[in-house]
């Protein structure tokens, strides 16, 4: 329990606790884990200032493996957990871990309500599209007809596109990220934590044990540069290896992917803006699912708009601005009281 | 009796002034009539006079059942006395009525020879029709046991609000306060607080404001000027113990004693809530005071509200959530939790008729196994229990005094009587509160989270504080570590040591008190909003010679220390409780005494003469 002094800057290290961390081998917690640690420091975070809460599942020990402050909650709570936490305390930078389980199943609720407070707190969404802690049934996320131990004929659900959900409940940070891209992953985490309100950071986890490769397209080196594109502010989007540049156009309203050359310029395409009033563009970019698109990998949207947690104590601030800091002798005098003197108790 | 009463103003028609200990009265009519306004007004004018007051709200769950129906029946009791109360009263001595349905509803609760006022204009055929009476009760003789006053309240309120310039409709619905106005008379009320009130509230539409405060009067002079009414009541003032008072509902009494616990151990007050029938007015008067650091988050639902207040207690709040039975079962997960994580926190359940959605506006107790054993695992949780409007304030500040004391989360048990009803509330000095002490650990302080003290608290070491970062959750802790620890044997320990201090707060509360003799035929115990009816009856019952005490309990989990050499200083102990005997069971299976139970779940409280009357019955029955 050292305390570092204000001077020496902190550490990766620093961030991580004693306790020993029980992911199986190749999980891709492990990498979100180094990830975060890094980043961490690099956002100017303190270990006493940093809490991180979970609910259930795989993603959701997290906590234990951190430095911080921490709230192992129950299933699908989370975000409701650091909404408390950070109405108590706003100077806490409060962190979010939780799965496509927890946070779109069991907790979608919360999900939907936090996201549409804009309370400023850092969700960070572990897809694996399976359920792994209970062991192998599909989940919210898992793509139809997936053979899972819960659905052995296929799974019948259709899945819920996290991104594009985020939006729908008004998010004011959306962004997507890998667990096999660490540099991607720190930018996107830095992002994440110098956004004020939520910010909510989907990342593809691969589970290599009941869900192996789910999201191989997206990682491995042969395929990858053909079904990602990477998404940058002000910047067409642009896709493919360097000797069959591709690029998405617009098309009326749908997008379509065009190779680049043989009279497509860069300029006929597709230019991302995060800062998009309407969120429609970044709708639009969370349509975009292989096989037939590239993935958007990236922040889709990032717009300024008041937090919840700041509009409260903006309030309380007026309040005691207004009315002055509040006595029992106000609270309890509610401008209809009547007095019993000695007399006439005793009369 | 006498005509020279102070009720009787100057240049008023001289007339028989009867002089009376105290009265019940009810408003009765539609559930758009304002029925509650009109009493509310009636009690707040009474109490400012100097009776003791105890009211009873009865409205129905639609918010506007279809006008004249007999589902859409809103009451509002009153009782006012010169002698001390404990309850709104059985029979009534006075209904005001403001169409059939609203008699037709009520009128089995009218003493009788008591007064009936109605409005007679809205004996209409329709509207006959809509309460199901086949003949005007008010044109043949089924009416001849009571004092029946025809009114034509609403041509004498058109009449007297039509230069006010409000549309015939608007007009129409000071109808209430032409009542009120009426009932003034009757009781020997002054009419300046209520004018007041017209004024504060309708200040921004003077005509509103102009037609309420003509109706008001109208009324008054109506009993004055017909000769209707041959004599009008007058109720001394009560004797209160000497101090400045305000009239306070259960609802209002918990919410203020939620704020004074957090501005007693001067921390910001976190208020997380889904709204629920009827807790939700604890919600409504949290809100307001933003200036006591008292901050409401208006959750998306139970789950969330009872989770986020586990969030704001790990972070340093004093962190509250306030729901009924339906919601209590969202939240027993995260109640779960609370234990688990031994995090301080208040849980009231306001508690309604169940079960399922059961009768949300009825009041009933039968949430107290919920409160105790409603938990996965062994989950032991403090429980307590207010006994009146104004105790609901005591407990809550008591329930965070427990909280923080022990590290646990406390469920405080109210209930829509409790909620709904008011009575006076003597305001108490700042030296006439507790303490409620803080203390969490400081940078540098020695730290383990699960170390226990004497108490077998853990420290309570929050986001901020340099140096004392910990993680905890739902799974089972290490003892005084709190890592993660799957071991069967810590798991015992620790299964133990959360039971072991739930039990030990019995050191720091209150033992319980024999209202009566120490020893005696029969034993009344009683628990939460019985406590009233209880009293009442034993008082009744020991006037006429009968061997029976009472005692009553705030404190459910753990029992008081004493409780159990009370119980066996009885004869025979009888348990009223408005549920299927839950307490009763506990009591058997606690102290193995052959207590009896008496059941009422009628979503209504008990009356005197219900308890008085078994009893007598108990006693009768042979020791």
């Amino acid at each position: 329990m050292s305390v570092k002094s204000q001077d020496t800057p902190l550490t990766a290290k620093d961030f991580g606790s004693d306790q020993e961390v029980r992911w199986c081998p190749g999980c891709g917690d492990y990498a979100i884990l180094s990830a975060v640690k890094k980043a961490l420091p690099e956002t100017g975070a303190t270990l006493e200032n940093t809490v991180f809460v979970s609910g259930i599942g795989c993603s959701s020990r997290f906590p234990y493996y951190m430095g911080t402050y921490g709230l192992h909650g129950i299933h699908g709570r989370a975000m409701a957990i650091a909404t408390g936490v950070k109405l108590a305390n706003p100077e806490l930078q409060v962190w979010v871990v939780t799965g496509d389980g927890d946070g779109f199943s069991i907790g979608g609720n919360h999900m939907l309500h936090a996201i549409r407070r804009n309370v400023d707190i850092n969700i960070l969404l572990f897809n694996n599209e399976i359920y792994g802690l209970t062991k192998g049934q599909y989940s919210p996320t898992s793509p139809k007809g997936q053979r899972t131990k819960s659905s052995p004929y296929g799974s019948i659900d259709y899945p819920i596109h996290p991104i594009s959900v985020a939006i729908g409940a008004e998010a004011s940070f959306v962004a997507r990220t890998v667990d096999r891209n660490l540099k991607h992953m720190g930018e996107v985490l830095k992002r994440a934590a110098e956004h004020k309100g939520t910010s909510f950071v989907e990342i593809y986890q691969n589970c290599p044990i009941f869900n192996d490769g789910a999201f191989s397209y997206a990682t491995e080196k042969e395929t990858k540069d053909d079904t990602t594109v990477y998404l940058e502010h002000n910047k067409p989007l642009v896709f493919g290896p360097d000797n069959a540049r591709k690029g998405i156009r617009l098309n009326g309203l749908d997008p379509e992917v065009v190779d680049l050359g043989d009279g497509v310029r860069e300029d006929d395409l597709l230019f991302h803006d995060e800062a998009a009033e309407q969120p429609s563009l970044a709708y639009l970019l969370s349509r975009m699912h292989h096989p037939q698109f590239p993935e958007p990998i990236g922040v889709f949207r990032a717009v300024d708009r008041p937090t919840y947690d700041a509009m409260l104590f903006e309030q309380e601030r007026q309040a005691f601005e207004k009315q002055g800091e509040g006595t029992l002798e106000k609270l309890f005098d509610d401008g209809e009281t009547w007095t019993v003197t000695e007399e006439e108790a005793h009369s | 009796m006498t005509v020279t009463s102070p009720a009787a103003k100057v240049g008023e028609r001289p007339v028989e002034v009867i002089d009376r200990e105290g009265m019940v009265v009810r408003f009765c009519g539609d559930s758009g009539d304002g029925m509650q306004l009109a009493g509310t007004q009636m009690t707040n004018t009474s109490a400012a006079f100097g009776n003791d007051v105890s009211t009873l709200p009865d409205f129905p769950a639609e918010i506007r059942a279809p006008a004249g129906s007999l589902a859409g029946v809103s009451g509002f009791q009153l009782n006012f006395s010169s002698n001390p109360l404990q309850t709104p009263g059985d029979e009534v001595n006075a209904l005001i009525a403001m169409n059939p349905a609203a008699l037709k509803a009520n009128l089995e609760d009218l003493e009788e020879g008591g007064i009936l006022i109605v409005n007679e204009d809205a004996f209409t055929k329709q509207n006959l029709a809509k309460a199901k009476y086949e003949e005007n009760p008010l044109e043949n003789d089924s009416l001849k046991s009571y004092r029946l006053f025809k009114v034509p309240v609403d041509k004498l309120n058109l009449e007297a609000t039509k230069d006010t310039g409000l549309s015939g409709r608007a007009a129409s619905r000071c109808r209430n306060f032409f009542a009120l106005g009426l009932t003034y008379w009757l009781f020997g009320r002054p009419l300046d607080s209520t004018l007041k009130w017209i004024t504060d509230k309708f200040g921004t539409k003077p005509a509103v404001a102009d037609a309420n405060a003509k109706a008001l009067k109208a009324g008054y002079n109506f009993g004055d000027t017909t000769e209707m009414f041959g004599a009008k009541y007058y109720i001394p003032k009560a004797k209160l113990k000497s101090g400045t008072y305000r009239k306070l509902s259960g609802n209002q009494a918990t919410a203020l004693g939620l704020i004074a616990a957090a501005k007693l151990a001067n921390q910001p007050l976190f208020y997380a809530s889904y709204p629920i029938t009827p807790a939700s007015d604890i919600l409504h008067e949290l809100s307001r005071h933003k200036n006591y650091k008292v901050r409401t988050f208006q959750a998306e639902d139970e789950i969330s509200a009872m989770t986020a207040i586990i969030g704001a207690s790990f972070a340093g709040n004093m962190a509250v959530t306030g729901t009924s039975g339906p919601g209590v079962a969202l939240k027993s997960e995260g109640l779960g939790l609370a234990v688990m994580a031994e995090l301080p926190m208040v849980i009231v359940n306001v508690q309604r008729g169940g079960p399922s959605t059961g009768l949300p506006t009825k009041t009933e107790q039968a949430d107290l196994n919920q409160a105790i054993l409603g938990r996965n695992g062994e989950a032991p949780m403090c429980v307590l229990a207010a006994a009146t409007p104004a105790d609901c304030f005591d407990m809550a500040l008591e329930a965070f005094r427990i909280a923080v004391e022990y590290m646990t989360p406390v469920l405080l048990l109210t209930d829509g009587y409790l909620a709904n009803g008011s009575e006076p509330w003597r305001i108490p000095a700042s030296n006439e509160l507790p303490a409620i002490k803080i203390n969490h650990p400081k940078a540098g302080d020695e730290f383990r989270p699960y170390e226990r003290d004497e108490k077998l608290s853990r420290p309570w070491a929050v986001p901020g504080t340099p140096g004392l970062q910990h993680r905890i959750g739902g799974l089972e802790k290490k003892e005084v570590t709190g890592e993660v620890c799957y071991e069967s044997e810590n798991h015992q320990r620790m299964i133990d040591l959360r039971r072991k201090k739930i039990q030990g707060i019995v050191k720091t509360i209150p033992l319980v008190e024999v209202y009566g003799d120490q020893t005696d035929d029969l034993l009344v115990l009683g628990w939460g909003s019985t406590y009233g009816a209880i009293t009442s009856a034993v008082d009744r019952c020991r006037a006429k010679g009968m061997k029976v005490s009472s005692a009553h309990l705030r404190y459910l989990d753990p029992m008081p220390g004493n409780l159990g050499d009370v119980l066996k200083s009885f004869k025979k102990v009888l348990i009223p409780e408005m549920n299927c005997g839950q307490l009763l069971h506990r009591i058997r299976s606690t102290y193995l005494i052959d207590a009896e139970g008496f059941h009422k779940v009628q979503g209504k409280p008990f009356m005197i003469s219900e308890i008085e009357a078994k009893i007598r019955e108990t006693l009768e029955g042979g020791l």
